[in-house]
């Protein structure tokens, strides 16, 4: 049905296809630029990390509810410790960065938004049948919002906790730990890859 | 404050460059992985390799300080965790910086996304000890390790060969690699039949 749909109106579907799949850089000029960006970093701060601050967010609410959360300890290097295990690791980090967000790595990541939105705006947004989900989710999940927004709240759910778990994500392991050339950055490729292919191919089998 | 100052500059053009490869566009992402649209992954390749080269030039020509590289340890949990994220990214087309900055995008499944990514995170952080204490954090590999002998650190290595060199080759390799990659490897025989 849906090739013969495609044959009846190939301008159509070709088109909408092409329109959802426009990036507005080619993969050189874009590989080229976000080759610098990551160089720029390392050269005049710190590699990119982005998965640590979801956990120095949930820390700040969760400090908000409830405030004995986070504490002042002398004891910690930081000078803050927690109730929370993780919070209270490596003398207190996380703990510190809770109480104090304003620091590099949480206005980075406020940066990236801002910075996302920005660009964005400027190529003119994303078009409305986008903004509930993507073109090759419509095409094989079908156009029910609940149901991509369920997936993607799980998704986002094992994304991070896996990130924790790795210490890093896409940016931290894969960009910044393979640039540098970190073992670590290749064993998480190596099982990101490895999960993420077979997985696609298994569940978008269908393209417009 | 000047690192606040950085934080905005560098964050900002992070995110910028996010959106305009279209890594905040999840059809790439999901496309990247299924195989039939490589246009991200060469983006990627490329650009790890050309942070490879300035990074590894800038160490040899004193550019770059030693001090400024943070390599993370090598741990089983980094590829059991590379694998749940792997899962996600692909059901989601979101891993978790381009999901922020696709949220931005004003991608409604992005937002929700991100909901999602600060309850996992909020999971990990409840259930730490538990993953330390069935050993999942014991290093591997040497830990903090890097391929090679990097000059003005003291990370373990792989190989005791010049760091330097093994960054320049290697920044070398992806790039080529992103340069021979078709631009996709699934279906395309398909494609072109129906579209005939």
């Amino acid at each position: 049905m849906k090739r013969s749909r495609s044959v009846a109106s190939p301008g159509l579907s070709e088109q909408k296809g092409h329109h959802a799949m426009r990036a507005p850089l080619s993969w050189k000029a874009g590989g080229l630029m976000l080759g610098i960006v990551f160089f720029a970093a390392v050269l005049l701060v710190k590699p990119i990390g982005v998965s640590t601050q979801f956990v120095i967010f949930d820390g700040i609410l969760w400090d908000a509810v409830s405030p004995s959360v986070v504490t002042e300890s002398a004891d910690a290097k930081s000078g803050y410790t927690s109730m929370n295990v993780y919070l209270a690791k490596s003398g207190g980090k996380y703990a510190k960065s809770v109480e104090n967000p304003l620091n590099y790595s949480f206005v980075f990541v406020l940066a990236l938004i801002g910075g996302a939105a920005i660009s964005a705006r400027l190529r003119g947004g994303v078009e409305k049948a986008e903004r509930a989900m993507p073109a090759v989710w419509r095409d094989n999940f079908g156009d029910a919002p609940w149901k991509r927004y369920l997936a993607a709240f799980l998704a986002g759910f094992v994304v991070l906790y896996g990130a924790r778990l790795a210490g890093g994500c896409t940016s931290g392991h894969m960009m910044s730990g393979m640039m540098q050339t970190a073992v670590s950055g290749f064993v998480f490729a190596a099982g990101a890859f490895a999960a993420g292919i077979p997985t696609a191919l298994l569940l978008f089998r269908k393209e417009s | 404050m000047s690192s606040i100052l950085l934080a905005i500059v560098i964050g900002g053009a992070f995110g910028f460059t996010l959106d305009r490869v279209g890594a905040t566009n999840p059809n790439f992402i999901i496309r990247m992985l299924n195989l039939t649209n490589l246009h991200l992954m060469r983006t990627i390749l490329l650009a790890i390799g050309v942070a490879a080269l300035l990074t590894f030039g800038g160490l040899l020509s004193g550019l770059v300080d030693p001090g400024h590289l943070s390599v993370k340890d090598a741990y089983l949990g980094v590829f059991v965790g590379g694998v749940l994220l792997g899962l996600g990214f692909a059901v989601a087309g979101y891993c978790p910086g381009t999901g922020l900055a696709a949220a931005a995008s004003g991608r409604f499944d992005a937002m929700v996304f991100v909901l999602g990514g600060l309850a996992g995170a909020f999971g990990y952080m409840v259930t730490y000890a538990d993953v330390k204490a069935s050993g999942m954090l014991d290093k591997i590999l040497g830990g903090k390790a890097t391929l090679g002998n990097i000059a003005g650190t003291s990370y373990p290595v792989l190989m005791d060969i010049p760091g330097e060199l093994v960054g320049l080759v290697l920044g070398a390799a992806f790039i080529a690699i992103a340069w021979f990659l078709p631009d996709r490897i699934v279906g395309a025989k398909n494609r072109t039949v129906a579209a005939e």
